[in-house]
């Protein structure tokens, strides 16, 4: 059952990661991108990691694609580019090149890796994990424990951030109608 | 038999490796700033998988506590990046980051 889930999920995760590379129209790489934020839920799930998985789809499902699917229409590329033209020579074999290394890179050290660094049994396993609240309690006593201030921190930051975007657009718009 | 076709934490890292080089080569090969946005969200989606695969195997919850705060920064990191490339895009016909390399003097 468990590979039942793993196996959908990656699949969806692997095909909306290369729709959202190989489709040319700029909306449906968003929507791709979708599915695979919807797959890496699923696994977060799969993973007993509840409350990430509900933060996963609220925040990057729900408000971060939205945002993406907003700027495409706001400037106006809600058409398919020409993916077929390659400005620079050779840089796709040469990408296409970098990627099957790095992911031979990472791979080796993964399966040569994980049985000395995974001690299995030995953590938040599911079987001792009975309540369902566990995960949501555990993360919180981390969050508001352990880490409550790089949590303080995080919130100057994201108020930091919408300030900032605030003042880049409008004081762009402001050089605008002054030049006109 | 279906005990040892039990997904292990090496296949859930795995697929995050996939994902992370997917994510990689789609910077590298395209030119819309938004789609090279979009991967740059795939790359960090890889990495949080890894980090939640690990967590729950090496008995503390503080992976899923780094995954939080990466949603998080990542949540400020598209608004920012959204507004620049708004500003840089506005009144472009095509959006491609070639065209930046106008503003070189």
């Amino acid at each position: 059952m468990e590979l039942f889930v793993f196996i959908c999920a990656a699949v969806m995760v692997l095909l909306g990661a290369l729709g959202v590379i190989l489709r040319s129209h700029p909306v449906h790489a968003a929507l791709s991108l979708v599915l695979t934020l919807f797959g890496v839920a699923v696994l977060f799930v799969a993973q007993d990691a509840h409350f990430l998985a509900a933060v996963q789809v609220i925040v990057y499902a729900g408000a971060i694609v939205v945002l993406f699917l907003f700027v495409i229409m706001l400037l106006g590329v809600d058409k398919a580019e020409d993916i077929k033209t390659e400005p620079l020579t050779a840089q796709r074999p040469l990408a296409l090149v970098l990627g099957v290394g790095v992911f031979a890179v990472l791979a080796t050290a993964i399966i040569t890796s994980t049985d000395s660094v995974v001690r299995r049994g030995d953590g938040l396993s599911p079987t001792e994990v009975a309540d369902p609240d566990a995960n949501i309690r555990q993360i919180a006593r981390s969050i508001f424990g352990d880490y409550v201030f790089a949590f303080e921190v995080v919130s100057i930051l994201l108020l930091v951030a919408v300030v900032g975007t605030v003042l880049l657009t409008r004081r762009q718009r402001r050089v605008e109608v002054v030049s006109k | 038999m279906i005990a040892a076709a039990e997904p292990t934490t090496t296949w859930y890292l795995l697929l995050s490796a996939l994902l992370f080089v997917i994510g990689m080569v789609g910077v590298m090969i395209r030119r819309n700033p938004l789609v090279m946005f979009m991967c740059i969200e795939l790359m960090l989606n890889a990495v949080n998988l890894s980090f939640v695969s690990l967590a729950p195997r090496v008995a503390n919850i503080d992976g899923q506590t780094a995954v939080f705060f990466v949603m998080v920064v990542a949540a400020a990191e598209v608004v920012v990046g959204l507004g620049i490339i708004v500003s840089i895009m506005r009144g472009r016909t095509h959006a491609t980051v070639d065209d930046v390399a106008e503003l070189k003097g």
